[in-house]
């Protein structure tokens, strides 16, 4: 079997039941889950969710406490060392030496992959050519703005050409246009069968995911393609229908809104209001509903539910659940 | 073997580029220990002498003031005042304006004249146990020498003559007893410091995590971030070493190659130490009070100022701990007593065994807690 078949056979990541505990407190708490070869997967969470743990897990810097793993094939409870001579990692942080030229850093992460010279050299011609960093080449890093950093930082992380890279909050703090690019570059890059792993907080971001997983408490509660989580039961349940309300006085509205019958749950969006009702309440029956009571009410219409509003609701249940399990 | 030290070559490429980038941090390391130098060397007299004395002469004829001046050609002893009652004497001593207050009585002539024994009081203050060392030897051979003037006056008579010699430092130079052991401590100093500040740097900006994502293993990071500091404390010996012969003037009785060549099992010490230290540490804050702890020790256990004969037996072995300790041997041996490899090889070794112990405990140490989630 030739290595591209065999990629095409194994998934980039298959996690299975993994557990991490740091003491009494479990971190990451039977987590499974497939990313496949190409795929961009979207993993999300609050802070302090276990996001960073697994990634740690997967790329063996930490040990697990049960569980098994395979990245791109191999165990990283055994292997932990090809694993990461495999992929890439680009942290929080984007990990540079501020005291060290663009192409300083470059030099330095293609040594530690030991590329040889030829190699290197042309990886660093085709790095600087994909990130536009070519003004920037004898710049010291800490001279870059964040959106340049970034670049660099994924640059040195993919210099070594992995099949897989994790990018932990790669845009965090970075502009809006360069966040723009980054994700076109992502895009581009897994058009050429780069597997990605990216935790964000972004929504947009997710929504432009092949594949998300949303972790809560060290448990993934979501799995799936953006569309697939969108008509899961528990967000759209049996019934119901999901509705935008256009209205000046959103916060009026919302008071008077959860009052009403019919009105399972409702929550703020900018300008407008979404609430999740009884699928025989008819849209023009509330819309009098709330104009009779003084509302000024634009419009009310029929809505998928967003990526928000799927974790949004799989969060307060999942919340509800650990509540009632631990009373 | 390849693999235990893989990337090596990158981190050493990288930090040859921190240093380089950092000219004025290294200038400083560099400078600041030669600035210590030339302040203990000069400042810093170990041989105690003109001890501030204060004198009440109630005698006051020939034979007391004959005394007097024997005591002022010792050089231990600097008459600052004569005062003519107790009182004053007193009050000299305890305000701290002599430390060594000396009466001679009423009667002292007239005992001499009769062949009876003369007293005569020294108040010394022993708030300063070297100095009142000192002063109580100088004294008492003073008293004795007198007397056996008195007795015999032909000195050939004398039973038995001993002849102290000083051996490798004959005119007991403060330098050449101290600066050996200095170069011990400034050497530790330097590069202490600046490998537990280049790691921890690393920690605080979050680069480090980055490199346990990598191919890289323990030991060549740190063989690549010790190897650079090593050759910048090889060149702080070599200044150091320099200043001494000629600044200060302190011979070289021993083959300064062979210093050279047992300086580096120190040098891999203090390394390993600076890494174990900033394999605890987290902030640049902690890595120096973690420095200053170890560097304490050294100061007072290795026999730098104090003599270690003289420690309590606890504190004695304790001192077999501290690195400095073996240095400090070597240095003086090579420098002072001319020793050869023949006297130095255990220090040597013991240095060695101490550096590969602490560096396999730093690598462990980053291997086993690398990251906290």
């Amino acid at each position: 079997m030739s290595t591209a078949q065999q990629n095409a056979a194994v998934p980039a990541i298959s996690a299975e039941h993994l557990v991490r505990r740091f003491g009494k407190f479990t971190a990451v708490n039977d987590v499974s889950f497939r990313v496949e070869q190409g795929e961009i997967f979207g993993f999300l969470g609050p802070n302090g969710s276990g996001k960073t743990t697994v990634i740690k897990l997967l790329t063996g810097l930490l040990p697990l406490t049960s569980g098994s793993a395979q990245v791109e094939g191999l165990d990283v409870r055994t292997d932990s060392e090809s694993v990461r001579e495999r992929v890439g990692y680009m942290s929080q942080n984007f990990s540079l030496y501020d005291d060290l030229t663009v192409g300083e850093n470059l030099q330095f992460y293609g040594r530690i992959y030991s590329l040889e010279p030829a190699r290197l050299k042309r990886r660093i011609d085709e790095i600087i050519a994909l990130n536009n960093l070519g003004p920037y080449f004898n710049r010291l890093a800490a001279q870059l703005s964040g959106g340049w950093k970034q670049r660099l930082a994924l640059g040195c992380a993919m210099l070594h050409e992995p099949q897989l890279l994790f990018l932990d909050e790669p845009t965090a703090g970075i502009d809006p246009v360069a966040r723009r690019q980054l994700w076109d570059l992502l895009f581009e890059l897994s058009g050429h069968g780069i597997t990605f792993f990216v935790t964000t907080h972004y929504m947009d971001e997710a929504e432009r995911c092949n594949h998300v997983a949303y972790i809560h408490f060290g448990k993934i509660i979501a799995d799936g393609t953006p569309n697939s989580l969108r008509e899961l039961p528990e967000v759209q349940p049996h019934g119901t229908l999901r509705v935008e309300i256009t209205t000046p006085e959103v916060t009026r509205a919302l008071r008077f809104a959860r009052h009403i019958p019919g009105i399972r749950s409702a929550t703020i969006f900018g300008q407008s209001i979404h609430a999740l009702i009884d699928d025989h309440f008819d849209l023009h029956e509330l819309r009098e509903e709330l104009l009779k009571n003084g509302i000024a009410v634009a419009e009310v219409r029929p809505l998928a539910p967003s990526l928000e509003d799927v974790f949004v609701e799989l969060t307060n249940r999942h919340q509800a659940m650990l509540e009632a399990g631990s009373a | 073997m390849r693999n235990l030290f893989r990337g090596f070559g990158a981190v050493f490429y990288k930090e040859v580029l921190h240093v380089r980038r950092d000219f004025g941090t290294l200038f400083f390391s560099l400078i600041i220990p030669l600035l210590q130098m030339v302040l203990l060397g000069f400042g810093i007299d170990t041989n105690i002498r003109q001890i501030n004395t204060i004198v009440y002469n109630a005698d006051g004829r020939r034979e007391s003031r004959e005394l007097i001046d024997r005591l002022r050609n010792s050089d231990t002893f600097h008459v600052i005042r004569y005062v003519d009652n107790d009182q004053d004497l007193n009050d000299a001593i305890i305000a701290g304006r002599a430390r060594v207050g000396v009466k001679i009585p009423v009667d002292y002539s007239d005992r001499l004249l009769h062949q009876m024994t003369a007293q005569v009081l020294v108040l010394i203050d022993g708030s300063d146990s070297s100095v009142a060392g000192q002063a109580v030897n100088v004294t008492t051979s003073i008293g004795l020498d007198e007397s056996l003037r008195r007795v015999l006056p032909d000195r050939s008579a004398f039973a038995v003559d001993m002849r102290p010699k000083l051996l490798f430092n004959p005119d007991s130079r403060s330098p050449n007893f101290f600066l050996p052991g200095l170069t011990a401590i400034l050497l530790l100093n330097v590069t202490t410091f600046l490998t537990a500040f280049s790691i921890v740097r690393e920690k605080e900006r979050g680069t480090l995590e980055q490199l346990f994502v990598t191919p890289v293993r323990p030991f060549g990071l740190l063989l690549g971030k010790l190897l650079p500091y090593l050759a910048i404390g090889f060149f702080e010996l070599s200044l150091i070493l320099t200043f001494m012969r000629f600044v200060f003037r302190v011979p070289m009785h021993g083959s300064v190659i062979l210093l050279a060549i047992l300086s580096l099992p120190y040098l891999f010490v203090s390394l390993s130490l600076g890494i174990l230290i900033s394999s605890k540490a987290n902030t640049h804050a902690q890595a120096m009070q973690l420095a200053f702890l170890t560097i304490l020790p050294s100061v007072f256990f290795s026999g730098y100022i104090f003599p270690r004969e003289t420690m309590p037996s606890f504190f004695y072995a304790l001192s077999y701990l501290v690195p400095a300790t073996y240095f400090i041997n070597i240095t003086r041996g090579v420098i002072l007593r001319g020793a050869g490899i023949s006297h130095l090889w255990t220090d040597g070794l013991a240095l060695f065994i101490m550096g590969t112990l602490l560096l396999i405990l730093a690598a462990r140490r980053f291997q086993k807690k690398v990251i906290m989630a």
